[in-house]
């Protein structure tokens, strides 16, 4: 058994449980609707405001929302002694890892591409900078949230009241990637700095966690 | 061991309020623009050199405890420790790297010296902490660190607020990446309390790990904001008088005495809380009651 097909296998076996299920994604969804509503009446902006503001709201709420589809992502696996059974199978973990790394950035990714038009419009939004980037920061901003965030449910699993801890073992070290992703997003809309300095930080996050994870993903799995 | 506990205690105290003399009395200077508020950095600059030192050895006793699982690993992470050294020494005799050096204001003897310290410490930590003991004196810097950490982020904002005017400067690049690495280190303490059992070391262990990743991330990600810190007084082209940084000396000495007094006594609590949890486990298993089970599970201490 290879890499890529345990991990194809596993990310088209939880991409079909989530298309029938949809748990994740519109509870996601709905919650970042309801992010979106209230930061609207909370804030109000002019159209010259919300430039300099809406990379933070945007990037804030898509960090609360992605983390009810990492939450899920492992305690599905724990009905049935799903997981014990990975664990004593001669599949390889990294593939369990990047399948459900993969999984979660799918459902961010439709996620955000769902919620972005929404955020035009509540805040009259024009892009001044050069609107590409954003695709590139949304990539390596996406993946940069659900790699740790993968790891860390994982890490989670093994803790009392799983689901407080994701958030507080993920936001500290996330931090570094939140200030990159809502720095370019803000340098674009705003177009008055160059985003390249912090997508290179966003690539080099990616890359040195990423690495990271695949080292350690195996010991976290068996750990006992 | 333990009979050496109260003297050095004693020796701590002592040099604690000398310290505290020489930082408040007329042998220091005033300084010329900020009058004797400056005097803070006497506590401020050791709490913060305490705290950093204490969290790198979590990070190389967390590093040797997740090795330890293997022996391959082991291996292989100990010639990546050589590498390092004998990399690291090569490097800062490069002329590049040596111009940057001295422009920074840094010694390339100095900078060697340090760069060799990362792998004798390694190698220190792996010899005299063993297996478990790795783990007790992760468990211990952590807590302390934290500690001293706390300390340098609430004097911080006593002297900011005086001489630059406000509490916190937001984009600051030494008060950000520390408030950082002291949440990450804060969400460690916080997984060992909520973790259960036995995986908790390896999982902490791994935290650690990515916090430490975490750190020069954090710094390049403030880097690009302009820092209103002062430029750091050693090995930053400083211009303070000696006699101030003579106290600055003595005073982080006697810190690193007191860090070392708690981290002692918390080690020997760690060690001992975690017999008597092994010993109630041990009960559990051979059957509560009788002489017998009381005599297999015996609760002495073992050597220090």
């Amino acid at each position: 058994m290879s890499l890529w097909s345990v991990t194809l296998a596993t990310l088209r076996k939880d991409i079909r449980l989530e298309w029938r299920s949809k748990d994740a994604l519109n509870s996601m969804l709905f919650f970042s609707l309801l992010v979106v509503v209230i930061f609207v009446f909370s804030f109000d902006p002019l159209a010259e405001e919300s430039r300099h503001i809406v990379g933070g709201l945007v990037w804030i709420g898509f960090l609360f929302a992605s983390m009810m589809a990492l939450n899920q992502t492992w305690a599905r696996e724990l009905r049935n002694q799903v997981l014990d059974a990975y664990r004593v199978s001669p599949a390889p973990a990294n593939a369990l890892f990047l399948a459900k790394a993969l999984g979660n950035f799918i459902f961010v990714s439709v996620l955000e591409a769902l919620m972005t038009p929404l955020f035009v419009i509540f805040y009259n939004l024009r892009v001044l900078g050069p609107a590409w980037q954003l695709i590139p920061i949304a990539v390596l901003g996406t993946w940069a949230l659900v790699v740790n965030g993968t790891f860390f449910a994982a890490m989670s699993l093994r803790t009392r009241s799983r689901e407080i801890m994701l958030p507080l073992l993920l936001f500290p070290i996330s931090i570094p990637a939140v200030i990159a992703m809502v720095a370019a997003t803000t340098a674009i809309l705003t177009g008055e700095d160059s985003a390249h300095f912090w997508i290179v930080l966003l690539l080099t996050y990616d890359v040195v966690f990423t690495t990271a994870c695949l080292a350690l993903f195996e010991t976290i799995l068996h750990a006992e | 061991m333990k009979r050496l506990f109260p003297i050095f205690s004693v020796i701590t105290a002592i040099f604690l309020a000398y310290a505290l003399h020489l930082a408040l009395g007329k042998g220091t200077p005033t300084d010329a623009q900020q009058g004797d508020v400056y005097r803070i950095i006497y506590y401020h600059v050791p709490s913060a050199w305490t705290a950093f030192l204490l969290f790198f050895i979590n990070f190389v006793a967390s590093i040797q405890y997740l090795v330890s699982a293997k022996e391959s690993t082991q291996r292989a992470a100990k010639w990546i420790v050589i590498a390092v050294g004998v990399i690291g020494v090569i490097a800062t005799f490069l002329p590049q790297v040596q111009q940057r050096l001295v422009s920074a204001g840094m010694r390339p003897s100095a900078m060697a010296t340090t760069v060799l310290c990362i792998p004798a410490f390694y190698f220190f930590v792996g010899k005299f902490f063993p297996g478990q003991r790795l783990d007790v004196l992760a468990v211990t810097t952590a807590e302390v660190g934290v500690v001293f950490c706390t300390i340098v982020l609430v004097t911080g904002p006593i002297w900011a607020r005086p001489v630059w005017g406000i509490w916190w400067a937001p984009g600051d690049i030494r008060l950000t990446s520390t408030l950082v690495l002291w949440l990450i280190y804060v969400s460690y303490l916080v997984l060992r309390r909520f973790s259960s059992s036995a995986q908790t070391q390896m999982l902490a262990a791994a935290l650690a790990v990515f916090g430490a990743l975490d750190v020069p991330l954090v710094y390049f990600s403030i880097w690009f904001f302009r820092t209103q810190h002062p430029q750091p007084v050693i090995g930053g082209g400083g211009s303070m008088d000696p006699r101030m940084l003579h106290v600055l000396v003595i005073s982080w000495m006697a810190f690193l005495c007191f860090a070392f007094l708690v981290c002692w006594s918390r080690f020997r609590l760690e060690l001992l809380h975690r017999e008597v949890e092994e010993a109630h486990a041990m009960e559990s298993l051979v059957g509560t009651g009788g002489a017998a089970a009381k005599a297999s599970v015996p609760l002495t201490r073992s050597p220090q």
